[in-house]
C-alpha cells in the first residue's frame, strides 16, 4: 500500500511541477463559470419574446451546464497532456524505471489526475451553476431545489470520467496531438451536429459526450420526443463510466504489452 | 581517496552498496535477440558485467547497444532471450532506483520542469528521502541551477541531470549510455573520474560508448558489439594485444625495389600513408640491414602501433562486411 501511496505522490509531484495544469484547471473552472454567465444572461434577456411553448420547456440548469460541455473540453486537455507529457519529454524512460510494474505506475498516474479532475469539476460545476443562475436574475433557480443536486452530482462525475477517458486514450495513442484531434471535434461537433441527426441518433446518443448529457439537464427536456433519449440519466451516467473504463483498460493493455 | 574535480566524494556518509552476490554476475545477458519489424537490432547477445570495475559497451552506432540496455532495464521486451539483473529481470526489482541508476537519453526530460522536482518526483517514486536530492544536484554540480526549467538547459547540464538521477537511489550498479555526448572537456575528465571511483567502491559500473578513444581511458573491461552481436568480450589490454598491430613504417625514395626486398624476404608490405610502406611481421632492424645490404636508401624506419580507434574500426569493419557478404550469398 506504502508502495502505491509512494507512486501517487510522485505522479502528484509531476502535475503540480509543470504549469499546463495551473492554467487547464484554471480555466476549466473560468471557462465554465463565464460562459454560464453570460448563456444565462442572454436567454433571460430574450425570455419575453418567447412563445409559451418553449417557456414550458424552459429548464434553468441548461443555462448552467450547457457551457460545462467546453469546460469539459479544457478538462480533457489536462487529463490528455498528464498522460501525453510521458511521450513527448521522453520522461516514460525515467518513469518505467523507477516504477518498472507498469500498472502501478499507470494506476499511480490516474489516482493522482483524478484527484485534481474530482476537485476541479466540483469548482467547476459550483461556479457554473451560481454564474448561470446569476445571470438567468429572476428565472433562475436555488441549488436546493429539486432535481438541482442530482444534476450537479452527475455533472461533476461526468466531467471527471471524461478526463480520465482522455488520459486513457492518451495511454494508447501515446500523443497528445493524436488523441485531441480525435476528441476535440467528437466532443464539440457531435453534440452540435451529428447527435441530432435523427438516422443517426440510435447509435450517436451512447458516445460519451452525448450519454453524459441527460443527467447535466444540457439534452433537451426528455419528455419531448424529439429530444428524448433511449436511457435515463442515471444510465447515461453509466454508459460514460463504461466508455472511461473502456479506455483506461486499453491504456493500461497498450502500456504493458508496448516497448517503452 | 578519491579526488573529484571540484566536487566532493560521491557517496561518503552514506551507507555502502548492498552486497552483491558471490557470483558476481550483475548484469546478466543471455542470447537477447530484438526485432523491431524486419530489422534485427541485437542479435544473439550473450555477457555478462561484474562489479568492481567499469566496463565498456562498444560498438559503432547503431550497433544495438542502447536497445541492449534498455532491455535490461525492462523497457523493452525481447523477441527472444533474457536480461539479468542479479539473476532476476529488472521489472521485479522493489525499489530498482536504490539498486540499479541508469542514464540513458539525458535529454528525455520534461521541459517544463524544474531539476529538482525532476529528481524530486523520481526520489518520490522509490521513497528516497527529499535530502538525498539536494545531496546528487550538488554531486553533479547543478545546485545553482536546480529551479531552472530542465528546458533551458545546455546538453552538458542535461548529461549532469541524467547521472544525478542514476545516482539518486545510492546504487550499487549503474548503467550509462553514451555519457560523455555533450560534455565539455572538464565534464568528460569529471565523468570518467566518476565512473572509475564508483567502480573502485565495488559498484558495478556499465557504460556504453561508440569512441573507442573514451573508453580506453575509463573502462577495464570491454564488451564490443557490431550489428547487434557480440565481438568481443575482454580486457582492455587483452583487447590492444589481439587487435592493435604494429608494423615498420619505411620511408625511401626507391619504394618499389625496397618492396620487391622486402616481400622477397618474407615480409608482407602494404602500402602506407604519402608513399610509405608497411612491413608487417618484422622489426625495424630486418628492415634496415635488408635496405643496407640492397644499397637503398632510406629516410625513415620506424615502429608503428595501429590505435586503439584503428584496431576497432578494423574488427567493427569486419563484422559488417561479414554480414554483408552473408547476406548476398
Amino acid at each position: 500500500m506504502t508502495e502505491v501511496w509512494a507512486i501517487v505522490n510522485a505522479e502528484w509531484t509531476k502535475l503540480r511541477t509543470v504549469r499546463s495544469t495551473y492554467w487547464t484547471l484554471a480555466l476549466t473552472v473560468a471557462v465554465s463559470a463565464g460562459l454560464a454567465y453570460l448563456v444565462g444572461h442572454s436567454l433571460s434577456g430574450s425570455y419575453d419574446g418567447w412563445d409559451q411553448d418553449r417557456r414550458d420547456d424552459f429548464d434553468p440548469l441548461f443555462a448552467s451546464f450547457l457551457p460545462l460541455m467546453v469546460g469539459q473540453l479544457v478538462l480533457v486537455v489536462f487529463g490528455v497532456l498528464a498522460m501525453s507529457a510521458e511521450y513527448s519529454g521522453g520522461t516514460i524512460h525515467a518513469s518505467l524505471t523507477a516504477v518498472p510494474r507498469r500498472g502501478r505506475f499507470y494506476a499511480g498516474k490516474v489516482l493522482a489526475v483524478l484527484g485534481p479532475a474530482l476537485a476541479v469539476s466540483v469548482a467547476a460545476v459550483l461556479a457554473a451553476f451560481f454564474a448561470g443562475q446569476a445571470g438567468l436574475g429572476g428565472l433562475g433557480t436555488s441549488p436546493g431545489a429539486a432535481g438541482v443536486p442530482r444534476a450537479m452530482a452527475g455533472s461533476v462525475l461526468v466531467m471527471t470520467l471524461m478526463c480520465l477517458f482522455a488520459l486513457g486514450l492518451t495511454a494508447v495513442a501515446r500523443s497528445a496531438t493524436r488523441v485531441l484531434a480525435v476528441l476535440l471535434p467528437l466532443l464539440l461537433l457531435n453534440s452540435q451536429g451529428l447527435g441530432q441527426v435523427p438516422a443517426l441518433k440510435p447509435v450517436m446518443q451512447y458516445l460519451p459526450d452525448q450519454a453524459g448529457m441527460v443527467i447535466m439537464h444540457v439534452a433537451g427536456p426528455q419528455d419531448d420526443p424529439r429530444w428524448a433519449r433511449d436511457y435515463g440519466p442515471w444510465t447515461g451516467l453509466g454508459v460514460v463510466a463504461l466508455w472511461a473504463a473502456a479506455a483506461l483498460l486499453a491504456g493500461l493493455v497498450a502500456l504493458r504489452r508496448r516497448d517503452a | 581517496m578519491s579526488t573529484f574535480v571540484g566536487l566532493p566524494a560521491p557517496f561518503r556518509g552514506l551507507p555502502a552498496p548492498r552486497s552483491v552476490p558471490s557470483v558476481g554476475r550483475v548484469i546478466e545477458v543471455q542470447d537477447l535477440r530484438k526485432e523491431y519489424g524486419g530489422t534485427v537490432a541485437v542479435d544473439g547477445l550473450s555477457f555478462t558485467v561484474r562489479p568492481g570495475r567499469v566496463t565498456g559497451f562498444l560498438g559503432p552506432n547503431g550497433a544495438g547497444k542502447s536497445t541492449t540496455m534498455r532491455m535490461v532495464l525492462g523497457l523493452d521486451r525481447p523477441t527472444a532471450g533474457r536480461a539479468l539483473i542479479d539473476g532476476g529481470p529488472y521489472r521485479l526489482l522493489r525499489d530498482p532506483l536504490r539498486r540499479v541508476g541508469a542514464m540513458l537519453d539525458a535529454t528525455r526530460v520534461h521541459k517544463g520542469r524544474s531539476a529538482y522536482a525532476h529528481l524530486l518526483w523520481l526520489a518520490q517514486t522509490n521513497r528516497i528521502p527529499r535530502t538525498r536530492v539536494r545531496q546528487v544536484l550538488e554531486l553533479v554540480g547543478l545546485e545553482p541551477v536546480a529551479r531552472r526549467r530542465a528546458g533551458r538547459f545546455s546538453l552538458g547540464m542535461a548529461q549532469r541531470l541524467g547521472i544525478a538521477a542514476a545516482l539518486l537511489g545510492d546504487p550499487p550498479v549503474l548503467l550509462f549510455d553514451e555519457p560523455v555526448n555533450g560534455l565539455d572537456p572538464e565534464g568528460i575528465v569529471w565523468i570518467r573520474t566518476l565512473m572509475k571511483d564508483l567502480a573502485a567502491e565495488g559498484r558495478t559500473v556499465f557504460v556504453s560508448s561508440h569512441l573507442m578513444s573514451e573508453m580506453a581511458l575509463t573502462v577495464e573491461h570491454l564488451i564490443v558489439i557490431g550489428r547487434g552481436r557480440l565481438l568481443a568480450d575482454t580486457t582492455v589490454r587483452a583487447f590492444i594485444d589481439t587487435h592493435a598491430r604494429s608494423y615498420v613504417r619505411v620511408r625511401t625514395p626507391e619504394p618499389e625495389r625496397l618492396r620487391q626486398v622486402l616481400t622477397g624476404a618474407g615480409v608482407r608490405v602494404e602500402d602506407g600513408a604519402d608513399g610509405t610502406l608497411e612491413a608487417h611481421g618484422t622489426e625495424t632492424a630486418q628492415v634496415g640491414e635488408l635496405a643496407a645490404a640492397h644499397g637503398l636508401a632510406v629516410h625513415e624506419v620506424s615502429l608503428r602501433t595501429a590505435s586503439l580507434e584503428e584496431a576497432f574500426m578494423r574488427l567493427t569493419g569486419q563484422a559488417v562486411e561479414y554480414r554483408a557478404g552473408g547476406e548476398r550469398a
